[in-house]
């Protein structure tokens, strides 16, 4: 569904990918996983549209997206929850939730959407007329995934959700994933959180400084779990 | 001296300068770019005027029409021909884009109209006044509060309740996630620029009547009006804007009044002063936004 062949980008003289290859098919949880720096946001930015690698391909359901504004990939199906939500803190919770949906013509569909967002997320229900920057941060992770949820993505990509959220947060945002999962939704996520990650996801790949390092599935990479956070330098202690 | 006929005078010039400030701010709220190019769209605004009315037999409310539409319309094919091709490369190309289309259309209609000042015939209305409560009130003082009214109204309601005025309110907040939820950039940008073009139509319509001529040079005191109040107001937020423009009328105002006749014809350094101190206490203005400016190309 998605493909992405030695991909390269850099930001100005620094370079951030060199080279990635991954893959992800309909209906798997995929997990980019490593630490700071790695380059997993740069590769979502690619994907999105909102980064231009200079060399490489991203192909989405066999559609070339290099070249392609954030836009023209948001109407293909391809949403992205950015790290730190990128909610609109001025607009309310409804507002944000219907701006999610702008790419869907009908009207039924808004509302179809919008009840199913109530089903995940009950909470937005009883704050969609507050200023989306009034809500606290477990909520506005929430309603980011809502918001990207709206649209009725192909591929929904997520970018450290888990960032910044107390533990009893990351554990309930870690089984909405799942739930969206087994719902069917294909998943890319990206994470520092690797423990968490490889309980949910089908298969990963483990990345480090603009390269992956290795990759497989769940099962494979938990055996090399351990040998992974020590080579990645995640402590005990961070894995929350 | 502060009287009911002072407090429409105030009411009025608040009205004017707050939309003003707003048709600068949408655009300034989007792409982080003060368009110098604003005051023409009066100019143009003033000229279409000046043509219809001594050209044509049309009714004079139509002839306003027109050139509302004559600004938005010149406002919307700026940004398609100038800002468009340039908005990707940087915020200075885009500025200096915006000072080249100010020189452009200002020497447009040197060369095509003439360099003096000419005569734009307004309705008798603009001339006459109303008697309310034994203090007599210009009817173009009480047009330009209820037509401010009305415009703010309509605008409140565009950005409130329709799916493009959301987007645009949040292309303000962060364009780049705006896109990313398929919103076209073109679409919110080409619609801003449309809007302040229908401010800027609106507001040559009172600020034409009140010298009641046109010139290539007119567009430059409404500009700075403009920016001063925006600055005043908070760059980032459309309510700042219209709290910045009356602010700004109110002050003008009250030095006039205030200030002895000898220093009257220092008001604008006055006003100026005045305008750097509420800055030295805000230097984002009076009203802050809530999110911090993002530039996006």
């Amino acid at each position: 569904m998605l493909e992405l062949q030695e991909v390269h980008a850099r930001y100005g003289t620094i370079t951030a990918l060199r080279g990635i290859s991954i893959q992800v098919s309909r209906g798997e949880l995929v997990a980019l996983l490593g630490v700071n720096g790695a380059g997993k946001s740069t590769t979502l930015g690619c994907i999105a549209g909102v980064l231009r690698p200079w060399q490489g391909s991203i192909t989405f359901e066999g559609v070339p997206l290099v070249g392609k504004s954030p836009e023209q990939i948001a109407r293909l199906g391809v949403s992205l929850v950015p790290e730190g939500r990128d909610i609109f803190p001025s607009l309310t919770v409804e507002e944000n939730l219907r701006l999610g949906s702008f790419i869907q013509k009908e009207k039924s569909a808004y509302k179809r959407n919008l009840d199913e967002a109530f089903d995940l997320f009950p909470v937005l229900k009883q704050r969609l007329q507050q200023a989306g920057g009034t809500l606290s941060g477990g909520e506005q992770q929430q309603l980011a995934i809502a918001r990207a949820l709206m649209s009725n993505p192909r591929l929904l990509m997520l970018d450290e959700p888990s960032l910044g959220l107390a533990p009893v947060l990351v554990d309930q945002i870690f089984e909405l994933i799942a739930r969206l999962h087994q719902r069917g939704v294909t998943i890319l996520l990206v994470e520092q959180n690797v423990e968490r990650s490889l309980e949910i996801v089908d298969r990963a790949y483990l990345m480090n400084t603009g390269l992956i390092e290795s990759q497989g599935t769940a099962q494979q990479l938990r055996t090399q779990a351990d040998i992974a956070s020590v080579y990645m330098g995640i402590k005990q202690q961070d894995k929350k | 001296m502060i009287n009911l006929e002072f407090i429409v005078n105030m009411l009025s010039l608040g009205s004017l300068y707050a939309m003003l400030a707003l048709g600068l701010v949408i655009v300034y709220g989007i792409l982080r770019l003060v368009n110098f190019a604003y005051g023409e769209l009066i100019m143009v605004g003033g000229y279409t005027m000046y043509l219809l009315a001594g050209f044509t037999p049309l009714p004079w409310f139509v002839i306003a029409i027109v050139a509302v539409l004559a600004a938005m319309f010149t406002s919307f094919f700026t940004e398609l021909v100038a800002f468009r091709p340039v908005r990707e490369k940087s915020l200075t190309a885009m500025l200096i884009t915006s000072f080249a289309v100010s020189t452009l259309l200002q020497n447009g209609a040197l060369l095509i109209i003439s360099p003096r000042a000419r005569a734009v015939t307004l309705p008798q209305l603009f001339q006459t006044s109303v008697m309310i409560a034994d203090t007599s009130v210009p009817w173009r003082n009480i047009l330009t509060i209820v037509t401010s009214v009305l415009t703010l109204a309509l605008l409140s309601l565009l950005l409130r309740r329709t799916v493009l005025g959301i987007a645009l309110r949040a292309a303000a907040d962060n364009f780049t996630m705006t896109r990313m939820l398929g919103v076209p950039a073109n679409t919110i940008i080409s619609t801003a620029f449309a809007i302040s073009g229908i401010m800027a139509g609106i507001v040559s319509i009172f600020f034409i009547s009140r010298s009641a001529s046109v010139t290539p040079t007119i567009g430059a005191p409404p500009l700075l009006v403009a920016f001063v109040a925006t600055v005043i107001g908070g760059m980032s937020s459309l309510t700042g804007a219209v709290v910045g423009g009356f602010v700004y009328a109110i002050i003008i105002s009250l030095l006039g009044v205030f200030l002895p006749p000898g220093l009257l014809e220092f008001r604008e350094a006055f006003m100026f002063a005045i305008v750097i101190i509420i800055l030295l206490f805000r230097p984002e203005g009076l009203i802050r936004s809530k999110n911090t400016g993002e530039r996006v190309g």
